[in-house]
């Protein structure tokens, strides 16, 4: 059972994510280079936050194009658990992994703060132990957070049960107050707000039990029994 | 800008002839007061540098300390002022990235970053509130992008920084004992530049910033790339865990002439180097344009032949550049050559050292009176005063700067921004807590006790958390040295600081020295800035949520010292009176006190009370956990005073801690054994702050109206004016 965490250039939350899969979940995880690629037996897939490129053009726009990106195209057709978070997400997007596109947030500044996500799909390998509109207090921490898609497209996403985690309150501007989605078949799963930053409860100063759920769920999905 | 006539005929005679073009560039940025610290660097002795925990090392930029467990800890500070004033934010943005480097260069990771950012008056002067956002900006960029957390700082507005910026950045790094870097270097070895491009950006900086701010010199300001410092912060740590390093040193003022010379002369070797093999970002630049570019970005490092390789691969990977720029010698010069045609020829010693100076000082006349106070216009309705003080910039939240710095990336942030200290853990399961802090209004009326209050606060708030004080970084800001006042302003605060230092048994472990901090309307009021370091072995106190019936107990007096205080300057636009003044015994017994029923577990917080006051500290509390409270003013501990000195006094030494009822008894006794002057002043609940002086209700302020007013006011002041 094997977890690659994907390190591309100017990628800084690799590390948190890699102690977090290892250190707190005793998951099997390996870092993978952008440019490397990734074996075709690994379980599942995380691409981490960060300012990959130092968000020059648009945040995550040029690391949608490192080789590594193929590979992750490749596993997510397989069906394979794959998660972008922050700038993962923005990767994601940026790759047409998924839908939407990530836009600067409202108040045109940075934000670090904690905020509640309201769970809208418990159907995906990442949140397939929470129960729908749980509540998961976590910290946000960007500048391009702003999920937009036209309203023909948020029909879709309705429709198809894409809509992954959605803000308790306005947050950011995001269209539907939308915080993470996922691609048709529910395998490949983006989110703007930081889990690895909020199971652990000595920095979590709310509560860490709904953020570990993100995690038992894929060890739940890869049938691990933790 | 260059060198002076007399250290012209000073190098002459040195060398025994006339230097070269390239040869003055490199002595006129190594001998700048920015480099050199030539006018403070003889009385920097007498603060106490050693102690149990300090590591010394030859040639580090920071200060490093034993936390145990094979681990340490690094830190420095440094201030970006000059560039700052220009452009807020590629100046806040290039200091972040120097102190950063400093780190590095240890073989330490950095892992937090504290900002001190000083401006003039924004409520008034659009110019201060520029500089402000785009200070902000600055170091949120550029700190974001590293993924390093910027965790603690203050932000404050006088009107002596009017067209003018302090930004200071401190940094914190971690690493295990063995990985640090020991400056070494053998002859033969191969001297490499390592990082951005080397570009016409930032030349003279140092000299820039080593004299007063006439022109707006904005091609002396660096420019910032946060994604090269990212690569190379990575980089180096691959290369630091392959132990291809012998000696490493980051390039900050004065460029590769600062960087050759210093390390030539800490490691007593000489280095020859070629300016044609520099990678450039234009292709015309001459040797001393090279030579002093302050182009950012960039580290210095030593190493040998075999571990070249190896060194290239990884550079080749981050695709950052590696030019193997010359080699060592065992001739102690500083060689610079283009091609086969040499430029520079100099000792390192003369060219690291120059000649330092005593200058002389003179009490001014100002302080003479200033402690007289005048006859203030009576208060008739506090609770109106409050909310006004409460929206006011340098009392109000600062929520909305460090809302834009990622302070929980590295995921080692126990306690957040916007409390006291901020508090790290770290890989040995102990906690570091840090908190800088600076008040040029009562170092302007007392130097010697304004600079000790700072360290004294500063202290305080790491305790507050539960740790002890182990290291302390100053950082001296004043304005020219050449003014005999203001050097004696300077001397004044650094025996201030020293003493408290010796006494308290709290090692300097590193600082800066700025100087020449001037605006045409004149020099900054004294700025010394502590950052102080705590350790906690078990556990932090980390703020439990105030709830109905808590109690509020108060520790340490409070005294009639409101020269300098926001209330006086703020509130009567008064600058003038009395200093609060640090007692050593006092100080020390109520530090230890608190130590002492934070470990007991007794308390469920502990805020410090300093900046306007204890009516301030007390609705901070109530509005961070949105409760009320009330409070008795003539319990305070402490002289009988007149109700607005008890309200808004600065006195230092004082705690409030709020605690259950059911351990009161406990901490009452603890308090009592160790003589400490104390008294239950309040008790939490309701929906009101309220304070009282016996019957007569003095302030009275709905909780969710303050809060509104004080979390909101600085955004909106910057956003809308």
């Amino acid at each position: 059972m094997k977890v690659g965490v994907v390190v591309f250039p100017g990628s800084n939350c690799d590390r948190d994510m890699y102690h977090v899969l290892t250190d707190v979940f005793n998951l099997d995880a390996q870092y993978f280079w952008h440019e490397k690629s990734l074996p075709k037996n690994i379980d599942a897939v995380i691409l981490p936050g960060g300012f990959s490129y130092g968000d020059r053009l648009r945040a995550g726009v040029i690391a949608a194009h490192s080789p590594i990106i193929k590979d992750v195209q490749k596993l997510a057709d397989k069906g394979i658990p794959i998660l972008g978070v922050c700038n993962g997400f923005q990767i994601l997007v940026e790759s047409g992994l998924l839908p939407g596109v990530l836009l600067k947030n409202e108040s045109l500044n940075f934000m670090c703060e904690w905020t509640d996500l309201i769970v809208e799909n418990n159907q995906t390998p990442f949140t397939n132990q929470f129960k729908l509109n749980e509540k998961i207090p976590i910290p946000i921490a960007n500048g391009e957070g702003r999920y937009y898609v036209d309203d023909d497209v948020l029909k879709q996403l309705k429709k198809k049960n894409q809509i992954v985690f959605r803000y308790s309150k306005i947050v950011n501007g995001s269209s539907n107050r939308i915080a993470g989605v996922c691609n048709e078949s529910g395998n490949v799963v983006g989110m703007m707000p930081h889990p690895e930053r909020a199971v652990e409860s000595e920095i979590n100063p709310i509560d860490s039990k709904p953020s570990s759920k993100i995690f038992e769920s894929l060890l739940v999905k890869m049938g691990v029994n933790n | 800008m260059s060198l002076e006539s007399r250290e012209l005929s000073e190098l002459k005679s040195k060398i025994g002839r006339d230097p070269t073009s390239t040869e003055l560039q490199i002595v006129a940025a190594e001998w700048s007061e920015h480099c050199s610290y030539k006018s403070s660097k003889k009385h920097l002795k007498m603060l106490p540098m050693t102690g149990p925990l300090v590591i010394n090392e030859k040639g580090y930029d920071s200060g490093v300390l034993d936390v145990g467990g094979g681990y340490v800890v690094t830190a420095h500070i440094e201030s970006h002022n000059h560039p700052s004033a220009v452009e807020p934010y590629g100046g806040a943005a290039t200091g972040v990235g120097g102190v950063v480097r400093d780190i590095l260069s240890a073989g330490t990771r950095p892992i937090a970053i504290f900002d001190g950012l000083r401006f003039g008056n924004i409520e008034k002067d659009k110019q201060a509130r520029w500089l402000f956002k785009n200070a902000v900006t600055g170091v949120a960029d550029y700190g974001n992008c590293l993924g390093i957390p910027t965790i603690g700082g203050e932000v404050e507005f006088d009107e002596c920084y009017q067209n003018y910026a302090l930004v200071d950045v401190a940094c914190v790094g971690f690493g295990k004992k063995e990985n640090l870097i020991k400056n070494h270097a053998k002859k033969g070895d191969v001297v490499v530049l390592l990082g951005g491009s080397t570009g016409r950006d930032g030349i003279g900086g140092s000299q820039f910033a080593s004299d007063s701010l006439e022109s707006e010199d904005r091609s002396a300001v660096q420019i910032p790339d946060p994604f090269i410092e990212k690569l190379i912060i990575d980089a180096i740590l691959e290369a630091r865990n392959e132990k291809l390093i012998h000696a490493l040193k980051d390039l900050g003022g004065g460029g590769l002439s600062c960087a050759i010379s210093e390390t030539a002369d800490a490691l007593d070797i000489g280095i020859e180097m070629d300016v044609d093999k520099v990678h450039t970002r234009e292709s015309d630049m001459r040797p001393d344009e090279i030579m002093v570019s302050e182009s950012q970005e960039r580290m210095l490092i030593i190493t040998n032949k075999t571990k070249l390789k190896k060194l290239q691969d990884i550079c080749k990977k981050f695709r950052i550049g590696c030019s193997v720029i010359g080699s060592v010698k065992f001739d102690n010069k500083v060689h610079v050559k283009k091609g086969k045609k040499t430029f520079a020829n100099l000792s390192a010693d003369i060219v690291a050292n120059a000649t330092l100076l005593d200058l002389p000082s003179k009490k001014p006349e100002y302080l003479k009176t200033i402690t007289q106070e005048k006859k203030f216009k009576p208060i008739t309705d506090y609770s109106k005063t409050m909310m006004k003080f409460l929206a006011s910039p340098n009392i109000a939240s600062k929520i909305w700067v460090y809302s834009q710095y990622d302070h929980e990336v590295g995921i080692r942030t126990v306690i957040k921004p916007g409390g006291d200290a901020s508090v790290l853990r770290l890989d040995n399961g102990k906690y570091l807590s840090v908190k800088i802090d600076g008040n040029p209004k009562q170092c302007y009326i007392n130097p010697r006790e304004g600079a000790i209050g700072c360290f004294e606060e500063a202290c305080r708030n790491v305790v507050c958390t539960g740790a002890k004080p182990i290291g302390m970084l100053d950082h001296l800001q004043f304005g020219s040295p050449k003014d005999p006042e203001i050097f004696w302003t300077f001397l004044e605060s650094l025996k201030g600081l020293t003493d408290f230092a010796k006494d308290f048994k709290i090692p300097c472990i590193g600082g800066k020295v700025s100087l020449y901090n001037e605006t045409p309307a004149g020099p900054i009021k004294p700025t010394p800035l502590i950052g102080i370091l705590g350790l906690i072995d078990k556990k932090p106190l980390v703020h439990q949520k105030i709830t109905k019936g808590d109690y509020l107990v108060m520790i340490g007096n409070t005294k009639d010292e409101l020269g300098g205080s926001e209330y006086f300057e703020y509130i009567h636009k008064f600058i003038g009176g009395t200093c609060p003044t640090v007692d050593f015994s006092e100080s020390k017994k109520n530090m230890k006190s608190v130590l002492e029923i934070i470990k007991q577990e007794l308390p469920k917080s502990v805020h410090d009370c300093s900046k306007g006051g204890l009516a301030v500290a007390v609705s901070e509390l109530c509005m961070i956990d949105q409760i009320g409270c009330k409070v008795s003013l003539d319990t305070v501990p402490g002289a009988k005073l007149p109700v607005d000195r008890i309200l808004f006094s600065e006195s230092h030494s004082r705690y409030l801690v709020t605690i259950e009822k059911k351990n009161i008894k406990k901490l009452e006794n603890i308090l009592k054994k160790n003589k400490v002057s104390f008294k239950t002043v309040g008790i939490f609940g309701g929906e009101k702050i309220q304070f009282s002086n016996g019957a007569k209700s003095i302030i009275d302020l709905r909780v969710d109206k303050a809060q509104k007013t004080w979390l909101n006011s600085l955004r909106d002041l910057v956003l809308h004016g």
